[in-house]
């Protein structure tokens, strides 16, 4: 190539810019400065290339360190909980007595108490995050629609500890004095709302729940409601459906599975969440039908108990309700991972098809 | 054959306005409990707010007056230590998940970040204490970091990777072209190009991990005294938070009502700050 | 039975760029209308137009009349719902929905209106596929097969029996052949031809051929302007105007 010196390489770039991919102004000054000197190849020099050697092995070991503290983290545990797993085997998880006194652990009350809250997060916020998503995109106005998803950003950025004052504060005196009496006056019958009204509860942590994981909810249905292409939703519109019809045949059916993803990566996000839930649920390692009563879930056991652990199987008896959360966390969030990636990958590729 | 062409049925039409109404009702009742909450929390922190509280340390159960001076101090040197872990591996990973982005191994990555995303914080709180806290035998304000910056590692790692993927292949194969070397491209044309949203991504998992407590609790554990050792118990803000919500005393509510005002504010100043980087940003590609 | 259509004056905007300038129109009832011109000239406008599509677009803006048979389609009483309902389109872009069988795909627009009873959904069902031409290749597997596993040509079709199960008074097409091959494309050209008995059809084309073989009239769009509307035999013989003649004889476009 012209090692003639080209009189053009003078300038700072040898070509007019309209014929860069980039506007000369985005260019680093690194580029410009490589496409100012005259293109003769540079053979990458012995030290260049030792240092591109050690450039992408340490960016690998960086990525290695994802998997590592993943491997880890599952090593820890169970080699920390191997006392209590050899002592109860499984009926770790049917007993549901908790007696540190004793030495005698079952996480069973742990085990309701996280599921039963997270449900009831999950059945109050799914049809207000679904809800929202949609108006977002397919009602709200322009000027809005910046509005509301900057909120709902917000309510995501919002510190658990900060929810569980509030709720402890605001929340909790709320349902005492108004709600929790109107539900057992009209719906006490169920035996879902019955019992004395203290405020914090089953309740109290169901609905914080609810408030904290409507963020992530929404915001993977939004992704997956805007992955669904319009041609669908004309073809709807085309044949004479109403926007309500358009969003049910054309939008809902066609994201339903990434909805679902999300509703999945909520539940992870509820069954793990501590500090709001510890300062709300009541903590007392009981299973109660009505959600008045107090109850206790497996991260907040960890959150409150385990700097008192002072001896071996009560401190491995933790770690392995620790361990479990990892395990379930980890299985949810694959299935959920999997839905989700399924459908905003794979729409552009089936209506190729 | 029927015929159908008969006007729209009063019921579609119901059903339909009946959609948008509760639509839209969803998003009040989502936006309520924020304004709730941050009404509530204004109206409570500002009263409580004053200079002492931000220049003392705690005073004993009984005392009025007192701070959380040393909680805000070990928070920033948590956050530092966590920030300084999490930045180079989570931008590194990121960096080379977009980069040699290809093959079985990084597509382990990507999923394992998404996971660990999910790992509750309570869990990343036990796993490290038992990885650097029963190794130390004590608490530190250090096992607080490692748990921190295990914490942003996946949030920076997945925004770098999008950020990087988002930079057009002409820009590097422009530079390779030239001889570049892959590193200099990389550090200094590719990352350059793509560094508002990397920042991004890095105040967000800062913003994201600088109110968690879970994690603390059995590695910073929290510190009634001023400390500045990085290897000792050392007080955190969404631990004092938390201490003085729980406990019984008036007085410890007022302040912990200060102490959360303080972190949220900090934490809507880095969200926002995001916000209007990437909104400049975006508007510039438009232009 | 196809009904005639009135244009008078539509203006169409996308944001503030204008892409439809006064067009004044008139279709005979069930007659093959061909819109022609080069890419980006409105043809997809002015037929999203017909059927108030054009609106759902962010932005978009419409002004001017259209009559479609008895329907002032921008009539202050007229429901957009409603007039979608009575006016069939098929786009340029086969789009079934892919989570339905074949039935439910021909099904959607009936049920929406509240069709429901087995044997007569099941008749209409068998005679919008039939006069799609769809029904002998996919008569044994309707209820088994989704949408979009169809090959480009079938999903085409499958669209256009979606489209004539509601009985529509007029049918749009869109570049409805564009994305076939060419076999696709000839049994496309043969079913507008069968359903100008009984429908009024007004066809979107690049292809200057097609528009010579289906239409009976043809109109001619340049810049957001209908430039000659005739006879397709006369456009394309003895067009009147310079630049229908210049497109025609592939001088541009
Ligand atoms: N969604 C849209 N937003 C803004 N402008 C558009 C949009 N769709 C089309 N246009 C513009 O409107 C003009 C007419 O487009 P169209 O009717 O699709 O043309 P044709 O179908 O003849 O190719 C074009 O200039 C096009 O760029
Ligand atoms: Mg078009």
């Amino acid at each position: 190539m012209g090692s003639s010196p080209n009189p053009e390489s003078r300038q700072l770039l040898r070509f007019p810019p309209s014929m860069y991919a980039v506007p000369s102004s985005k260019m680093s000054p690194t580029l410009v400065k490589a496409l100012a000197v005259p293109r003769v190849k540079l053979r990458g020099s012995k030290v260049s290339k030792y240092l591109d050697v050690v450039f992408r092995n340490s960016l690998l070991l960086c990525s290695l360190s994802i998997v590592a503290v993943m491997v880890l983290f599952f090593y820890e545990l169970t080699s920390r909980s191997k006392l209590s797993i050899a002592k109860f085997g499984f009926s770790f998880f049917t007993g549901s007595n908790w007696d540190p006194v004793a030495g005698d652990f079952g996480a069973m009350p742990f085990i309701y108490g996280t599921l039963v809250s997270s449900l009831a997060g999950l059945v109050l916020a799914v049809p207000l995050a679904v809800g929202v998503a949609i108006f977002v995109t397919e009602l709200c106005p322009r000027f809005l629609r910046s509005i509301v998803s900057f909120t709902v950003e917000l309510l995501a950025a919002i510190p658990s500890v900060i929810y569980g004052l509030w709720g402890i504060f605001v929340l909790a005196p709320i349902l005492r004095e108004y709600v929790q009496p109107w539900l057992s006056k009209y719906l006490g019958w169920t035996g879902f709302f019955e019992g004395p009204a203290y405020g914090v509860g089953m309740l109290a942590a169901g609905i914080i729940l609810a408030i904290m994981i409507i963020p992530i909810v929404a915001s993977i249905t939004r992704e997956v409601l805007v992955a669904v292409p319009r041609s669908q939703r004309e073809a709807v519109l085309a044949l004479g459906a109403t926007r309500w019809e358009m969003v049910r045949m054309a939008v809902l059916r066609n994201a339903r599975v990434g909805i679902l993803g999300g509703i999945i990566l909520g539940l992870g996000r509820a069954i793990g969440e501590t500090m709001a839930v510890t300062m709300l649920i009541g903590n007392r390692p009981e299973i109660a039908k009505s959600l008045f009563a107090p109850g206790y879930t497996m991260a907040s056991v960890i959150a409150n108990e385990f700097s008192e652990a002072t001896d071996d199987l009560y401190l491995s008896a933790l770690v392995e309700i620790g361990l479990v959360l990892l395990i379930v966390t980890v299985i949810v969030n694959i299935c959920a991972r999997l839905l989700v990636w399924s459908i905003t990958r794979g729409n552009s590729a089936r209506s190729n098809a | 054959m029927p015929s159908i062409s008969r006007p729209l049925s009063l019921w579609r039409r119901f059903v339909n306005f009946c959609f948008v109404v509760l639509s839209a009702l969803a998003a009040i009742v989502v936006l309520a409990p924020l304004a709730a909450i941050f009404g509530y929390l204004v109206y409570k922190g500002i009263g409580s707010l004053n200079w002492e509280f931000i220049t003392n340390t705690p005073r004993p159960v009984g005392e009025t007056g007192g701070g959380m001076a040393n909680a805000i101090v070990g928070s920033v040197m948590i956050l530092g230590i966590g920030s300084i872990i999490g930045l180079p591996l989570g931008i590194g990973a990121g960096i080379y998940m977009a980069e040699f982005g290809r093959g079985r191994f990084v597509n382990l990555v990507r999923f394992t970040a998404d996971v660990l995303n999910g790992v509750p914080s309570i869990v990343v709180g036990i796993a490290v204490y038992a990885l650097v806290v029963l190794r130390q035998q004590h608490f530190s304000a250090l096992s607080g970091g490692v748990a921190l910056g295990i914490m942003m590692i996946p949030t920076i790692a997945r925004t770098t990777e999008e950020m990087l993927l988002m930079v057009p292949n002409t820009i590097r194969e422009a530079a390779l072209g030239l001889g570049i070397p892959q590193w200099r491209t990389t550090l200094q044309v590719t990352l350059r190009t793509a560094y508002k949203g990397v920042i991004t991504g890095a105040m967000l998992a800062f913003a994201r991990v600088a109110g968690e407590t879970a994690p603390l609790l059995f590695t910073a554990f929290g510190n009634q005294f001023w400390n500045l050792n990085p290897n000792q118990p050392t007080a955190a803000l969404p631990i004092q938070i938390f201490a003085y919500a729980v406990s019984p005393f008036d007085e410890w509510h007022r302040q912990a009502w200060a102490g959360a005002l303080i972190l949220i504010v900090l934490i809507v100043v880095a969200v926002s700050a995001v916000r209007v980087v990437t909104s400049r940003g975006t508007m510039e590609h438009n232009a | 039975m196809g009904v005639g259509i009135e244009v008078k004056d539509l203006n169409a905007w996308f944001g503030k760029a204008q892409v439809l300038n006064e067009i004044n129109i008139k279709v005979a009832p069930n007659a093959v209308t061909a819109v022609i011109g080069p890419s980006g000239c409105g043809k997809s406008t002015f037929v999203r137009c017909l059927n108030r599509l054009h609106e759902t677009v962010p932005d978009a803006r419409v002004k001017g009349s259209v009559q479609v048979g008895d329907i002032d389609v921008y009539g202050t009483n007229t429901d957009a719902v409603d007039v979608r309902r009575r006016i069939g389109m098929v786009f340029q872009k086969p789009n079934p929905f892919p989570t339905m069988s074949i039935y439910d795909n021909v099904a959607a627009g009936l049920r929406l209106n509240g069709y429901n009873k087995r044997p007569e959904l099941d008749q209409i069902v068998e005679d919008a596929l039939r006069s799609a031409a769809l029904w002998d290749e996919v008569k044994d597997v309707l209820r088994k097969k989704s949408g979009s596993s169809l090959s480009g040509g079938q999903q085409q079709r499958l669209c256009i029996a979606r489209a004539l199960a509601v009985q529509p008074e007029l049918l749009l097409m869109d570049e409805p052949a564009s994305a076939l091959d060419p076999i696709s494309t000839g049994k496309i050209e043969e079913l507008i031809f069968q359903l100008k008995t009984q429908y009024t059809v007004v066809i979107v084309t690049h292809n200057m051929q097609q528009a010579a073989r289906v239409a009976d009239t043809t109109g001619f769009f340049l810049l957001g302007r209908l430039i000659e509307y005739d006879k397709t035999e006369k456009i394309f013989t003895t067009p009147s105007d310079k630049r229908t003649e210049d497109y025609i004889t592939g001088r541009f476009g």
